[in-house]
């Protein structure tokens, strides 16, 4: 695992990864998402609506997944003090972000014909919009502490504290009366009809795939900018 | 009285911003990267 963090040997890892991640992701995704719109029967109790859980489910837990991979990044670097592990939490804020914009625009949208409103103040949707902000929070201190030359330490130790949004989000419909629905998947067990559970799975699996390639990219750009500073720093110092 | 609502409507709403976010996400991810890689050879040539 140490090994993968020497940038060079990173780096001619993610080369090819990078764009196979990508490409089997979307794919996978379209494929997912074709089968959700036109090949699954409309829910007895959701109607047709229960399409867009297909994309809702994958990004809420993406959302979740881009701060835990945050926090474990953060954690890593905290312990080993290894810079590219400070890059993977940065790598993961910008998707994470996205994804849990996706969730609670795509859960909005679902909410107004389901719940005949786009929006309640429940455990569920509050800590989620919460999480949202503590992307705007994490990328603000990452980018200022990334142009002031400050600590990376600062926005690692957020990203840790952040992390106990987590546990209230997955625990927010078990905890508080809520209009959203309780866990329909937990470990080896699901309440999901199999006809929809299946185009559900190759979208969480697709939707992943692109999530992890988006990560390897941020990487890549990261440290290309990084290096590319750090050389012209290098060669100016030669020519001074 | 219940307002009647065209459920596909919001199916389509939900899979046009879900399906553009993402594609936006990849593009931008994909064309920052290069932009940077492009900068750090620049800059070994230099």
């Amino acid at each position: 695992m140490h090994g993968f963090a020497n940038p060079k040997r990173f780096l001619s890892l993610v080369r090819w990864l990078t764009p196979t991640m990508l490409a089997s992701g979307l794919v996978l995704a379209a494929v997912a998402l074709a089968w959700g719109l036109w090949f699954v029967p409309p829910d007895r109790l959701m109607g047709e609506t229960v399409r867009i859980l297909f994309l809702h489910v994958p990004a809420a837990w993406l959302g979740m997944g881009g701060w835990a991979a945050i926090a474990v990044a953060s954690a890593a670097f905290l312990v080993w003090r290894h810079p590219l592990a400070a890059l993977a939490a940065r790598a993961a804020a910008v998707p994470g972000m996205v994804f849990t914009a996706v969730c609670l625009a795509t859960g909005s949208i679902w909410g107004r014909p389901t719940w005949g409103t786009w929006w309640v103040w429940d455990g569920r949707l509050t800590s989620m919009l919460v999480l949202l902000f503590l992307y705007f929070g994490y990328l603000a201190l990452a980018q200022a502490v990334a142009r002031e030359g400050g600590s990376s330490r600062i926005p690692a130790i957020f990203g840790l504290v952040g992390a106990i949004n987590i546990p209230i989000i997955n625990r927010s419909v078990v905890w508080w009366n809520s209009l959203h629905q309780p866990p329909s998947i937990t470990v080896g067990k699901s309440a999901i009809d199999p006809q929809f559970l299946a185009p559900l799975l190759v979208a969480v699996l697709g939707f992943s795939l692109v999530f992890g390639g988006v990560v390897l990219a941020r990487m890549r750009a990261l440290l290309g900018d990084i290096q590319a500073d750090a050389r012209l720093r290098r060669k100016a110092g030669e020519a001074a | 009285m219940r307002e009647a609502l065209d459920q596909w409507t919001f199916v389509i709403a939900a899979y046009a911003l879900g399906i553009a976010a993402t594609l936006a996400l990849v593009a931008w991810a994909w064309w920052d990267m290069r932009r940077a890689e492009r900068r750090r050879e620049e800059a070994r040539r230099k």
